[in-house]
């Protein structure tokens, strides 16, 4: 990208100081305030996380695969897909990108030290793991039943579970997203590098603001919505319950006027994420770079206009329900933009086929189906059959995970090396895109089926449908070619931190600041502060094709 | 195997729903396929290994191929939008002659009650062909009403009504189920609607809200057709369950009530705990239980299903969970097995 002075030569990893090896000790962690120490923190805790998650959906897809359940009471079955959702959104899939990929690489994208408030940074990790200690009390307490949607009035004044204590988690866990989203905008606004305008900024640190501006806009609301169903629970002070002089439905709207969002505070950093890997595996200057950055803006700002599609059978005015309809056809728009360029990036490109690169092809195709799906949500009258069915789960299963997850593994692998300063073998890093692409595929595609044909969500028995019977087993066994899919990785990326060869600065010849510097980086990011000339995706397909040809002939002679 | 894809289509919104709903499956299989199909086609031909293909003159702009892939699939759902909303704006304009039926939700089942003032439980009988309107309210927390083959659901809210309306194309019976989590039988706060034939369904009105009602025989007998109509099987099955307790060989057995007391269930027990259940509740249930009045089951009836009652006996035992047996959707259920679980 630019004229950084600083050697390029690669001694290996250990040989220079970095910021793993800066110092070993369990309180230099603990007090860290370097976001790349405090991204490895959060990539610990949500994979931790992740993994209490994924363990609850194994035991549900287990429990389903018979129409009359295989090892648990309907309130353990309750419980157990209120864990699943609560943990997968609030503690994995909000922070995942952002806080991990976001906090490691928002300041070395822009050419800075670190963030705006270091210490506001890692107060927002202990924020984040004090809210997880609240869910795991919780759990540990007997669990609760709600639902990840706390749905009044069921959740402040008929549910016998752990509410309080989970919202509390959840209350706690928005702080620290406020908090991270806090210091992004500040970091973008006031500390790019000389000569770096915003449209040199690379896509990634674009979507990351916008989902900045989300969380910092939709977060207050749900805390405040929480603590208002907490109030009601807990001092009977009448908001929701119509039996307290409430309204149920007003719960719907405030819930929602986040938790729409929240789709996109998953699925915008993904999306930056993708803009990355395209334009690096195929040696190209993103396509309409204007118009994927601002896409990524139109749909912040839409998509707070659009809640009350949540809400189309409920009891909202026939009115309101075709505005919601008609703005969240809008809101489509900049997503299909996006896919477009993105295509367009990879035309007359040199396209790399490394592993990351397949987990970004991963994502393209189930992005393709989950978006494209949101349309039977969207339009008004399919919705009030799909609405609280199956349909609507594998919906945005397509969405949150395989956008999300699929785009956080890509990026993790983009950028694994840069973290570690050591290599993954390839070969695995593609085998497990593929996994995790058909495994996906396979559970999600049948659950698309069975909620067409009526099976409502959440539903622990089916023994009065047993036909339903074929697409949860299908389901379950595609959930467990999925997980191998996701068991690999965690042992060769862990694998390759002490064995994996020496990265060098920039192992994918790629372009961007975060690449001009070591491997790991050391504590201060860079030795000399750049200065930034050029704008991103300076690549050059033709010289990239040359070069790899001449490399293939020269291995040839 | 007869693999099932398509639930069966049974009201007149159930048609025109499946034809946009496959409109937009056709939209969702074109473009995941084109554009799928594009992005594998281009990865492939300019990997970076064939030094064949053209790279030269890479375009990075072009404003009318973004106004192009904008405006048009703009275009696209906007056509679905104005489709699916004239299906929607339909379905909350209910026909001035439709016939009302009243819906009220609560943990974990649905009344039904009608103009004429016969009273279901999770079971709803309407005639085919005629315009029904739900008017529909909770007792407790959110539920919806859900018809899967009417491809019609709409939230049953507590503190106010909500409405919705449909007409049935085909006779038979189809699910109706509760679409938004409830608590912990929120899978099993289901039941049926009965789509009759004109003629059937006015003899089931001429009997009181029995389909096929043949001469009882004996005063059991009797009492079993009030039994199945209140639908008390639903609740009373032949074990405990967290709806209520059991009425297998109740009578004149010793029961432990809520306020510690124990009583003989004679007929005088029975009789109260129909007409007034609040007052001896049985230890360990709530008073979900609405009282009936003398004009739904009268003195004479009472008689009758303590007789039934009676019969009850020692319960099966029926392994719990397993699949009830389906009647056959147009005859009357004339086993308890069913009760066990709706
Ligand atoms: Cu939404
Ligand atoms: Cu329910």
């Amino acid at each position: 990208m630019s004229a950084v002075a600083g050697p390029t030569v690669a001694p290996g990893p250990e040989e220079r100081t970095n910021y793993l090896n800066k110092s070993h000790t369990i309180k230099s962690w603990l007090l860290t305030g370097d976001h790349k120490r405090i991204a490895i923190l959060y990539l610990i805790s949500v994979s931790f996380f992740f993994f209490l998650g994924s363990l609850a959906a194994s035991m549900i897809r287990l429990e389903l695969t018979s129409p009359t359940g295989t090892m648990m009471s309907s309130e353990a079955y309750n419980k157990m897909f209120t864990a699943h959702g609560v943990i997968m959104i609030f503690f994995f899939l909000i922070p995942a990108i952002p806080a991990v990929l976001g906090n490691f690489l928002i300041p070395l994208m822009v050419g800075a030290r670190d963030l705006a408030f270091p210490r506001l940074n890692l107060a927002s990790w202990y924020l984040y793991v004090l809210g997880g200690l609240f869910g795991i009390v919780a759990i540990c307490m007997g669990g609760v039943d709600t639902g990840w949607t706390f749905y009044t009035p069921y959740s402040s004044l008929y549910s016998n579970s752990q509410v309080t204590l989970t919202i509390c988690g959840a209350f706690v866990a928005g702080f620290s997203s406020i908090f991270t989203g806090i210091n992004f905008i500040a970091t973008i606004h006031k500390m790019r590098a000389p000569g770096l305008t915003w449209f040199k900024l690379p896509l990634f640190v674009w979507a990351t603001y916008a989902t900045s501006i989300i969380i910092v806009l939709g977060t207050p609301v749900v805390a405040i919505t929480l603590l208002l169903v907490v109030a009601e629970r807990v001092f009977h002070f009448g908001v929701f319950s119509p039996e307290l002089g409430g309204d149920p439905v007003l719960f719907q709207h405030l819930f929602w006027f986040y938790s729409h969002p929240a789709v996109y505070i998953m699925i915008l950093p993904g999306m930056g994420v993708i803009s990355e890997l395209i334009a690096c595996f195929s040696r190209r200057k993103v396509f309409g770079y204007e118009f994927v950055a601002f896409s990524s803006l139109a749909i912040a700002g839409i998509g707070f206009l659009v809640w009350g599609h949540h809400m189309f059978v409920t009891s909202q005015s026939m009115y309101q329900g075709v505005v919601f309809s008609f703005l969240t056809f809008l809101v489509a728009i900049p997503s299909a933009i996006k896919v477009f360029n993105w295509t367009s990036t990879i035309y007359k490109g040199s396209v790399h086929w490394n592993a990351p690169f397949v987990w970004a092809l991963g994502f393209m195709g189930l992005f393709l189906i989950g978006g494209l799906t949101g349309l039977y949500l969207g339009s008004l009258s399919t919705d009030v059959h799909l609405t609280g069915t199956y349909f609507i789960v594998a919906h945005f299963h397509y969405v949150m995970v395989g956008g999300t997850i699929m785009a956080f593994m890509g990026g993790l692998h983009f950028w694994w090396p840069k973290m570690f300063g050591r290599m993954y073998p390839d070969s695995w890093g593609k085998a497990s895109a593929i996994i995790t692409f058909f495994g996906f595929n396979f559970t999600f595609f049948p659950q698309f089926v069975v909620g067409y044909l009526g099976m409502p969500r959440r539903y622990h028995y089916y023994y009065f449908e047993p036909t339903w019977q074929v697409w949860h087993v299908l389901s379950t066994v595609g959930a467990s070619i999925l997980a191998i899919g996701f068991i690999l990785p965690a042992f060769y990326l862990t694998w390759s931190i002490k064995n994996g060869k020496p990265a060098g600065p920039n192992p994918w010849g790629a372009k961007g600041l975060e690449w001009e510097t070591d491997s790991p980086p050391p504590t201060e990011n860079f030795r000399h502060p750049p200065i930034v000339t050029e704008g991103a995706y300076n690549y050059d397909p033709v010289a990239d094709a040359e070069a790899v040809a001449k490399s293939a002939a020269k291995a040839g002679d | 195997m007869n693999l099932q894809i398509q639930p069966e289509a049974a009201s007149e919104r159930a048609v025109e729903h499946d034809q946009l709903f496959f409109f937009i499956t056709a939209l969702t299989i074109f473009f995941t396929v084109v554009v799928g199909g594009i992005l594998l086609f281009l990865a492939v031909k300019y990997r970076c290994t064939n030094s064949k293909v053209d790279r030269s003159n890479a375009p990075y702009h072009n404003t009318r191929l973004e106004v192009a892939w904008s405006v048009i699939p703009l275009l696209l759902a906007m056509l679905v939008f104005f489709w699916s909303t004239k299906q929607f704006i339909s379905l909350t304009n209910a026909p001035k002659d439709a016939t009302d039926i009243f819906v009220i939700g609560k943990q974990w089942m649905w009344h039904v009650q009608h103009a004429n003032g016969i009273r279901e439980n999770n079971e709803m009988h309407v005639p085919v062909g005629r315009p029904i309107r739900l008017t529909m309210i909770s007792q407790d927390v959110i539920h919806a009403f859900y018809i899967p083959e009417f491809r019609l659901q709409w939230q049953v809210v507590p503190g106010r009504y909500t409405q919705m309306w449909f007409t049935p194309t085909k006779p038979g019976r189809y699910h109706i189920f509760c679409a938004m989590h409830c608590g912990a039988q929120h899978s099993e706060m289901g039941g049926y609607v009965y789509v009759l034939p004109q003629a059937e369904f006015q003899q089931w009105v001429e009997n009181g809200g029995n389909r096929f009602q043949p001469q009882p025989k004996t005063m059991a007998e009797a009492g079993k057709q009030i039994w199945d109509k209140y639908a008390c099987g639903s609740c009373h099955g032949p074990k405990d369950n967290e709806r209520g307790p059991s009425l297998y060989a109740l009578f004149n057995s010793k029961r432990k009530l809520k306020n510690g007391v124990e009583v003989v269930a004679d007929a005088d027990y029975i009789r109260d705990s129909i007409y007034n259940p609040a007052a001896r509740m049985t230890a360990g249930y709530e008073n979900t239980m609405s009282p009936y009045t003398k004009e739904q089951i009268s003195e004479e009836q009472m008689l009758n299903v303590i007789e039934y009652i009676k019969t009850l006996g020692i319960a099966p035992s029926a392994p719990s969970g397993t699949t009830p047996t389906t009647p056959d959707p147009l005859t009357l259920r004339t086993s308890n097995e069913g009760d066990m679980t709706r």
